[in-house]
């Protein structure tokens, strides 16, 4: 397991005859083996952009992201994408771009609807042409885990949105990457399926221990899933506040509903809505200066 | 009360609407309210059959301009068994289908890979952009002429014809295909581990292929189309030349023996490319 560590993270967009729009500036964050961080923020705060760039899709304009010894991308250099497999040189310090070490778990649209949802499951131990009859049994062990035991040969459009996205999860974990990335995951599905798959994001992370990073604009969300819990501000792009939380492990041993309400959550989750509405209403006070 | 639940066949006519239909009070504006009408379909059928009985044997209009219904049957028998001028009737057909064959074959051949080329390469894009742009709204009819200047009138000439035909609508369908790829999933791909050619190969081809299918399935039809009047211009053989020499004899019934089977022909590819594409690509306009 590796260190995930992103240092002075910025990003500026320059459009001719317009001001700079700072995407991002000056973040910093460090992720320890094992730990799940949520990242929550109103929308053009630049959480997207950060984990594009945490998965190699997007080189900051300025600072670096590492895997542990890996630079995953820098600025100056466009990131091209890897066609050597990171994992099969582990000291590589060339900018790699996206690639297996980093598992993408995205909103929606991004399963293979072509495929079934087997196919979907080994879609990354078949591109690394493992054998066989090994990812058969990885697959059908990982499906049983996320409770899709019997649709492995269904096509996936069949499924509903919360089934797809457990397919999501579960292709990704099938890669075993050393960090997940999860962008806004939960955010198409209705409040029932959304509340039964956070527990099972606690429960694949418990069993797995992988680093993970998850986008959310739920702030209960966040405050349950999140080890530790970012706080992003607008304009520029940057980290507001952090905080350590002890929900995420007491909602695998403990009722969601109980810790859900439990007054420090409760606390939390009051104190995050004002922070945000601040932002929001700064942000609408701008907007309505005049230019 | 009055509830009672109208025949299978009532509904299967369009006489009575099915349970669902039933119970919309909003029906004006709702299409699925709108049901096939089968009844009146048959019923318009047996009247234009009657109305053409009635004009010819009536003598309402003389049989040089439209034959008679028995005109036409005997017509059509002669014609199976013995074929126009010398040429059984299947071959006329099966020649013009094989050229539209062909002709959408090749021009997939090239159409495809160009039009992945444009969808992913700006510099492809920029090279053929204005050469697509400026032929694909000439009428493929418009080309003959010239076609008959470089290459005559042989088989050769038809087939590329139909080639260019059918180029620009692959070309442009494959285009389409590749720019329709939701960004996602090639990121997906590529952190899963995909190298560019297992991305191109497992997720933007397959993603492209409900396109590319729409665009065979268009080509086919505009080829059809095409032929025909291609093999009215100048051909000997095939069902645009026998409709044409037949009313150089002034054998109308001839005429319009081939023109049903014209339509015909053109429904029944219709009619397949949307079986295969339900059967090859069931997951087109899901997810």
């Amino acid at each position: 397991m590796k260190r995930l560590v992103i240092k002075d993270v910025s990003m500026t967009f320059t459009v001719p005859g317009d001001a700079p729009i700072r995407a991002l500036h000056e973040v910093s964050l460090e992720l320890q083996p094992g730990e799940i961080m949520t990242i929550l923020g109103p929308s053009g705060c630049g959480k997207t952009t950060l984990l594009n760039i945490v998965a190699g899709f997007l080189a900051p304009t300025e600072g670096e992201v590492r895997l542990e010894d890996n630079r995953i991308t820098s600025p100056g250099e466009i990131s091209t994408v890897a066609s050597v497999r990171p994992k099969s040189k582990p000291h590589d310090t060339r900018i790699m771009g996206p690639g297996a070490d980093r598992g993408m778990v995205f909103q929606k649209g991004a399963l293979f609807e072509w495929m079934t949802v087997e196919k979907n499951v080994s879609f990354g131990p078949d591109m690394a042409k493992k054998p066989r009859a090994e990812t058969r049994q990885a697959v059908a062990h990982l499906l049983k885990t996320v409770g899709l035991q019997d649709f492995a040969t269904k096509p996936v459009y069949q499924l509903s949105g919360g089934m797809q996205q457990r397919v999501a999860l579960a292709r990704c974990l099938a890669n075993d990457p050393d960090v997940i990335l999860m962008d806004e995951p939960l955010g198409a599905l209705d409040a029932l399926t959304r509340e039964k798959m956070q527990g099972l994001i606690l429960k694949l992370w418990k069993e797995t221990r992988k680093t993970i990073i998850l986008i959310t604009h739920s702030v209960e969300e966040a405050l349950f899933l999140g080890e530790r819990l970012v706080v992003m501000a607008p304009r520029p792009g940057r980290i507001e506040k952090e905080y350590r939380l002890p929900f995420a492990d007491r909602g695998m041993e403990d009722d969601p509903r109980h810790v859900k309400t439990s007054p420090d959550f409760t606390m939390y989750r009051e104190e995050i809505l004002s922070m945000i509405w601040g932002m929001e209403e700064e942000i609408m006070g701008r907007a309505k200066e005049p230019a | 009360m009055k509830n009672r639940n109208p025949s299978k066949l009532a509904i299967w006519l369009g006489l009575a609407d099915n349970s669902f239909t039933r119970q919309k009070t909003v029906k004006f504006g709702d299409s699925s309210a709108v049901n096939s009408g089968r009844a009146w379909g048959i019923l318009m059928i047996v009247t234009l059959f009657i109305l053409w009985w009635l004009a010819t044997n009536r003598g309402w209009v003389k049989p040089i301009y439209w034959p008679s219904f028995d005109a036409v049957i005997s017509r059509a028998s002669l014609l199976w068994t013995e074929g126009f001028r010398n040429v059984a009737l299947w071959d006329h057909v099966a020649l013009s289908i094989y050229r539209v064959l062909s002709g959408v074959f090749y021009g997939a051949m090239l159409g495809v890979p160009l039009g992945f080329a444009m969808g992913l390469s700006s510099t492809a894009r920029g090279l053929f952009d204005p050469v697509v742009e400026f032929l694909r709204p000439i009428p493929p009819l418009a080309l003959i002429p010239l076609i008959i200047l470089w290459f005559g009138i042989d088989e050769f000439a038809k087939i590329f014809l139909l080639f260019l035909a059918a180029l620009f609508i692959m070309t442009i369908a494959a285009r389409a295909g590749v720019s329709g790829v939701n960004v996602s999933k090639v990121h997906a791909a590529y952190s899963l581990g995909a190298t560019k050619f297992q991305v191109l190969r497992h997720v933007i081809l397959p993603n492209a292929l409900p396109e590319i299918f729409t665009g065979l399935r268009t080509s086919m039809g505009v080829c059809w189309g095409t032929v025909v009047a291609a093999e009215l211009v100048a051909a000997d053989k095939g069902v645009g030349s026998m409709i044409m020499i037949a009313k150089n004899f002034l054998q109308t019934d001839t005429v319009v023996i081939g023109i049903a089977i014209i339509g015909l022909i053109g429904y029944v590819i219709e009619i397949v490319m949307r079986k295969l594409e339900a059967r090859l690509i069931p997951w087109k306009g899901k997810l």
